[in-house]
């Protein structure tokens, strides 16, 4: 079977499963979950049983649901963020290599101080200050998040620009949209399309690193970096609560970058293969 | 030439090199080179040469398996060898001399430190051992100052000149067989004649055996003792190189010499009266930050007329075409466009202004967008230009795909599924799209195989008889300028230095540069280059 007109290998077909199993769950949540996502259905921290699979949490939810309803919450964000951090990174980015000298220094030069503030220390301290709802959650990593995007692309363009097809699009008199969109655009893709699952990975672990924070998503939406934190001290107790969630981010983390690995691998393959030595 | 000894030093037996795709590349080719014996492989692009010249080191490229055949040297088979022992044998007793030296020395080393890599990790030399044996080879070689030449990074060097140190690096550990990949091809018509004299001086004085690729007959008939010409990876004909020139017996070798033959023919094309110059330079100069590229030049072009500019790489022949576009602005002097002066930056100059001057790339490959259709290619300035409809603009794509005479179901296709050749067309295409009155061609077709560049020159001929577009024809090649300007302008160092009526400029009183420049385009005789090293000696 092909993708795109490229046959992943096996370990792409894992990360695709994997990505594809945690999507269906988050669009099927209400389905699948036994119970609700906020409602306490038995005591702190039960041990697994068949009522709770999984056991319970810190405060008697049911774990199971609440990893169900986490990947909603968790895997969303991180989607939305992301898309909108390529979205401002990538325009910014073209922008810089295609609109000349003075634009290249304004845009680069405000990345440049943004990103010398270490990107967890900037987030707290807009989240502390407008609050943690999801909507600032969002705009702030995405803001935060275009500033690594933006360089890529800027980087990705500027090898693009001074190729003959811009200039004879220059010499036609075609505006700068028209450049970026149509000439630029078009490859830079493959890059482009890599960077956006790493990037998808990075956002995902913030959030959770920021809900173990407790300035990620707020209770009593469940997110697995939430979910960690809540539970981090069942584990004196010996009692695995909050590795569900770790296991969950990882795994989401894992079949990831083995889809990514596998675009990364088609795009620096020359014809299929090495030279006969 | 030296005498040829009869021990066989390299053997092809039936060859066969195949893409991963299964495409054949080399078709069941068999030779014997003779220690002393130069044998010139000759063909087009694609016909297999660079293919073969590889595999004769049992090396295939990314992609390509070597599937059939022998490769023996003395008498070994190196294909049957393992990795090891195939090592052994590259560098060591077979050398290759790749066609671009800039892409093939790592600009971060110096010289001296890549030259006697080889010798020292096959552990034939010490370091001080190879040093001395590469200052031997720079000597011979005739590099300026051969004793701190190596000190020098690849950057540092000219063209030729690292193409002679590529000759050395080459040299290093004494081979007996030297592989050279079109040593000369991109390396200017004075520059190789220099190149191509130290090469056969070189094969001749050390005794060694070469396989010359190339696409120039012309030039392989300098150095071969005999020829092969090859087409799509196949045999076509092996012979003496007198037979091959004089007495072509295959159709396809007829062709080849026929068409190098007329390059060399003195067609010039008389200067017509024309009427008032469409576009006009008057003493333009163009700076690149303290280096002038462009030095008070004067040129113009009527509408029908072909005017050529003429010189060697770093000449400003580029500059002064990117100077009028207004790629790179003036700083003296102005460019005048029916009479009324154009603004020197290109963001002021308006749609109609752009329109009426087009320009032609010499790399078609880099010239298209190999995400965008031909379609969308030649389409956009229709649209762009004269706001035409959808399908006002798919008409008009189909007319001018069939001017330059490709299909016109061509228009769903990626640039890239197409070859150079078509892509050139597909310029050219774009270039006519807007309608314009003045075409400013950068080495159109220095990029092309020779068959396939006198194809794109006929097209541009007949579309100027019958659109009546002028040219401002930018080339290195001389046999080009004779067949199809009107007029000419010679440059050296920025500076025009004859201008006039084609025929004029080549006949005599030559300007010296002029007739350098003549004298060295390599002629179909096997004793041209040792006439001309006679005559300037």
């Amino acid at each position: 079977m092909k993708i795109f007109g490229y046959k992943p290998p096996a370990t792409a077909w894992v990360g695709l499963a994997i990505i594809a199993g945690f999507i269906l769950i988050a669009l099927f949540a209400d389905v699948i979950a036994p119970y609700s996502e906020s409602e306490s259905v038995g005591q702190t921290w039960d041990d697994p049983s068949w009522s709770f699979l999984l056991g319970t949490d810190n405060i008697g939810r049911d774990l199971l649901s609440r990893l169900i309803y986490g990947a909603r919450m968790t895997i969303g964000v991180a989607f939305v963020t992301t898309i909108l951090s390529f979205l401002i990174g990538t325009i910014a980015g073209f922008l810089a290599a295609v609109g000349g000298t003075v634009i290249d220094q304004i845009l680069s030069r405000i990345v440049d101080v943004m990103l010398s503030i270490p990107l967890l220390i900037f987030a707290l301290i807009i989240l502390s200050v407008f609050g943690s709802s999801i909507f600032t959650l969002v705009m702030t990593l995405a803001i935060l998040d275009s500033t690594r995007v933006f360089r890529l692309a800027r980087a990705v363009a500027t090898n693009l620009v001074v190729m003959e097809y811009v200039e004879a699009a220059r010499l036609r008199g075609e505006g700068l949209w028209w450049i970026m969109r149509r000439e630029v655009l078009p490859n830079a893709l493959p890059p482009m399309i890599s960077e956006f699952g790493l990037r998808f990975c990075f956002n995902f672990l913030f959030v959770a690193s920021l809900s173990f924070l407790g300035l990620g998503i707020q209770p009593p939406y469940a997110d697995w970096g939430g979910m960690v934190r809540d539970n981090g001290k069942a584990i004196s107790f010996g009692i695995p609560a909050p590795l569900w969630p770790a296991l969950a981010i990882a795994t989401m983390t894992v079949g990831v970058n083995l889809v990514v690995d596998w675009i990364l691998s088609i795009n620096s393959r020359p014809s299929g293969a090495s030279a006969e030595m | 030439m030296t005498e040829i000894s009869a021990e066989t030093i390299l053997k092809l037996t039936d060859l066969r090199v195949e893409a991963l795709s299964g495409a054949v590349l080399v078709d069941n080719v068999s030779l014997e080179l003779k220690r002393g014996e130069v044998i010139g492989l000759i063909g087009e692009s694609g016909a297999g040469k660079s293919t073969i010249g590889l595999a004769s080191m049992v090396y295939a490229r990314a992609g390509c398996r070597i599937t059939g055949g022998k490769v023996e040297i003395d008498g070994e088979d190196v294909r049957a060898m393992d990795a090891d022992g195939r090592r052994d044998r590259r560098g060591r007793r077979i050398a290759y001399i790749a066609q671009s030296a800039a892409a093939s020395f790592n600009p971060a080393h110096r010289l001296m430190d890549q030259v006697i890599e080889m010798p020292v990790s096959h552990g034939l030399m010490g370091v001080a051992e190879a040093k001395a044996w590469a200052l031997e080879l720079f000597r011979a070689l005739d590099l300026p100052n051969p004793d701190t030449f190596g000190d020098r990074y690849p950057h540092q060097v000219s063209g030729g000149q690292l193409q002679r140190a590529m000759a050395a690096m080459a040299m290093s550990c004494r081979p007996d067989i030297l592989v050279l990949d079109e040593p000369t091809t991109a390396l200017d018509v004075t520059t190789q004649i220099e190149v191509l004299a130290l090469l056969k001086k070189l094969i001749r004085d050390y005794h060694m055996a070469a396989l010359y690729i190339t696409h120039d007959l012309a030039v392989v008939a300098q150095v071969a003792d005999r020829i092969m010409v090859l087409r799509h990876g196949k045999t076509v004909e092996l012979g003496t190189t007198e037979q091959i020139l004089l007495n072509p017996a295959m159709d396809y070798t007829k062709a080849l010499v026929a068409e190098r033959k007329a390059a060399d023919k003195l067609a010039i094309i008389s200067a017509e009266s024309h009427d008032k110059p469409v576009l006009e330079a008057t003493g333009v100069t163009g700076v690149y930050g303290t280096f002038t590229a462009v030095k008070n030049v004067s040129i113009s072009v009527a509408r029908g007329e072909t005017v050529a500019v003429v010189g060697e790489s770093g000449s400003g022949k580029s500059s002064l075409a990117r100077l009028i576009v207004g790629l790179l602005p003036t700083s003296t002097g102005e460019v005048r466009l029916h009479g009324s002066v154009l603004p020197p930056a290109l963001k002021s100059r308006d749609r109609e202004t752009l329109r009426q001057v087009q320009l032609i790339y010499q790399q078609p490959d880099v010239a298209l967008n190999p995400r965008q259709t031909i379609g969308e290619i030649i389409g956009r300035p229709v649209q762009f230009y004269f706001n035409r409809s959808t399908s006002e603009v798919k008409a008009r794509v189909a007319e001018l795909l069939r001017l330059v005479g490709l299909p016109e179901d061509y228009a769903g296709r990626l640039s890239t599924a197409l070859s150079g050749g078509q892509k050139q067309r597909i310029c050219i295409a774009r270039a006519l799209a807007a309608e314009p009155d003045v075409i400013i061609c950068d080495e159109p077709t220095s990029a092309l195989d020779q068959l396939v560049a006198e194809d794109i020159l006929k097209l541009l001929k007949h579309l100027q008889d019958t659109l009546g577009v002028g040219y401002l024809f930018i080339t290195h090649d001389l046999g080009i300028v004779r067949r199809i300007a009107h007029r000419t302008a010679v440059m050296l160092k920025g500076e025009v230095i004859a201008q006039g009526p084609t025929a004029q400029i080549f006949a005599p009183p030559f300007h010296p540069y002029t007739e350098k420049l003549l004298c060295s385009v390599p002629e179909m005789r096997t004793d041209w280059l040792d006439e001309v090293l006679a005559s300037r000696a």
